[in-house]
């Protein structure tokens, strides 16, 4: 971790819907320059969790702080935008109330994406699109980017690409990220910092401790966890992740 | 040119011009059953106009706006689907509307001009509501167009960017509530929502921006409206729907026609 400039610090959040405790007890900080990776089973409560990082929701309990003029740039899930709406890249990019042209290209081109700028929003693949997204959380110049699932729809190869562009983007710009990922082994690489969570915090803390806690191999079960740390192996010689003793990290809610 | 002729017209162009923009909206949006429902409560207004004394296109805009903020706050309730909803409250205003008109007995109301429109009896006072109501449509949907456009990309991006996307929903259900009203007698309670939809629909194969489209929406429902008035002098069919008839015509030519590349 580079610094510890806290841009947002959740306290304690709990968060129920009906019956449903989505969110417990969580308590989580994000920094500057740092890259926060949230994996955890569907339904775990990534996406409600980050949406009370971008205050979407409001928790039922609990402090939220963020840091004075905190800028976010948010890229969703998906986009479903109807195809009866005609909007070319460009045109998506001016809805940010960014009207100024030559920023839009410079997000463009900081994403690799600069000719894409006349295409039809509909004609784009899933990992050209992806890359549109993260050039307009780029227009606000934001100090936080929340990445809802941002390689989602696209092949291996884009997934890794897209990944190192993520990380390139924080060492250019020093601003922190939230992103929520399925594959820990693809974006090892390229987080400092990852938080398992099944509604509570499993388990947190450096991508290889992590691929190594109890509890993260108890989520995903004894194979996807030799598979995701054999991985992590495989990738980082420096590193005996696989089957070395672990310093434990666990603080289960 | 007879003078009933103009009045149509110039009545016809008026809600045409503006239903054009604010039905792109109703396209993109998929809000083409919210039209309907808001258009089926337009009878309730009608007789509760009657029964009440009080002005017709008032009583009109009033009740749409209710059944709009009734909408809204139900949707957030869950308790249904919002098209089950819908569904509920278009049919049973529509009923409502026309018991409540045929328990007032001391009035002969012409049912057929509010269903189906009644283009050629379109009077001066009706004219300036046509133009007041699509005046203040246009106005709040260039003052409001980008956060309009933001919210119909995507609800929660444009809330993490700043807009106020409640307020901005609120305001689309509104505008089309007054459309509506204002838009009954030209096509009729039935017919108001192809008025929003069709050239909408129609513009989208000539359009690669959102502004062409709306522009394009509004011209071609101009067009609908002038020819429709013509074949309906011509051959003396019913107004309101031979303006539907014309738009589809154009929705049909359009899409006949060999697809080009577009955005």
């Amino acid at each position: 971790m580079k610094s510890h400039h806290d841009l947002i610090r959740l306290e304690q959040v709990n968060l129920h819907f009906g019956r449903n405790h989505v969110l417990q007890n969580i308590d989580m900080a994000l920094h500057k320059g740092c890259i926060t990776t949230l994996i955890g089973p569907n339904g775990a409560g990534k996406t409600t969790l980050v949406k009370v990082v971008l205050g979407l929701t409001k928790p039922s309990s609990g402090n939220v702080w963020r840091e004075e003029g905190l800028r976010i740039g948010y890229m969703p899930q998906k986009l479903q935008i109807d195809r009866t709406f005609p909007l070319t890249v460009k045109r998506f990019l001016q809805t940010t109330q960014c009207r100024d042209k030559n920023l839009i290209l410079k997000a463009l081109s900081d994403v690799g994406a600069e000719t894409l700028l006349q295409e039809s929003i509909h004609n784009l693949s899933g990992g050209e699109m992806q890359r549109v997204l993260l050039a307009r959380a780029l227009l606000r110049d934001p100090n936080l980017l929340v990445l809802d699932e941002p390689v989602q729809g696209v092949d291996i190869n884009g997934q890794l690409e897209l990944y190192a562009l993520i990380a390139r983007i924080r060492d250019q710009r020093n601003c922190g990220v939230l992103m929520i990922s399925h594959d820990l082994h693809l974006v090892m690489s390229s987080t400092d910092h990852v938080i398992c969570m099944n509604h509570h915090i499993c388990c947190s803390g450096h991508p290889e401790h992590v691929s190594n806690d109890p509890s993260f191999v108890d989520l995903f079960g004894q194979r996807g966890a030799e598979q995701l740390a054999l991985y992590s192996h495989h990738h980082n010689h420096r590193h005996n992740a696989h089957g070395d003793v672990v310093q434990q990290e666990c603080n289960h809610g | 040119m007879a003078d009933f002729l103009l009045l149509a017209l110039l009545g016809g162009l008026g809600v045409a011009a503006i239903a054009g923009p604010l039905g792109s909206f109703v396209v993109w949006r998929r809000m083409a059953y919210f039209g309907d429902t808001l258009a089926h409560s337009a009878l309730l207004g009608v007789s509760l106009g009657f029964l009440f004394d009080i002005n017709l296109n008032v009583a009109v805009i009033a009740c749409c706006v209710l059944l709009a903020i009734t909408l809204v706050a139900l949707q957030r309730q869950h308790i249904v689907a919002t098209d089950t909803l819908l569904g509920i409250m278009a049919h049973s205003s529509l009923s409502l509307g026309l018991v409540a008109i045929a328990l007032i007995d001391d009035i002969r109301v012409d049912l057929m001009a509010y269903l189906f429109g009644d283009l050629l009896a379109v009077t001066p006072e009706d004219l300036y509501w046509i133009y007041g109501g699509a005046l203040l449509v246009a106005a709040l949907l260039y003052k409001l167009w980008e956060p309009l456009l933001a919210i119909t990309i995507n609800e929660e991006l444009a809330q993490v960017e700043g807009v106020r996307v409640t307020a901005v929903r609120l305001v689309l259900m509104l505008l089309i509530a007054v459309i509506i009203a204002v838009a009954m007698k030209i096509v009729g309670i039935l017919l108001i929502s192809s008025l929003l939809i069709i050239p909408a629909a129609a513009a989208r194969r000539l359009a690669n921006t959102p502004e062409q489209m709306a522009i394009g929406a509004g011209v071609l429902g101009c067009l609908a409206v002038t020819l429709g008035l013509g074949l309906s002098y011509q051959w003396d069919t019913p107004a309101g729907p031979s303006v539907v008839v014309v738009a589809m015509m154009e929705f049909l030519i359009l899409y006949s026609w060999p697809q080009r590349q577009a955005a």
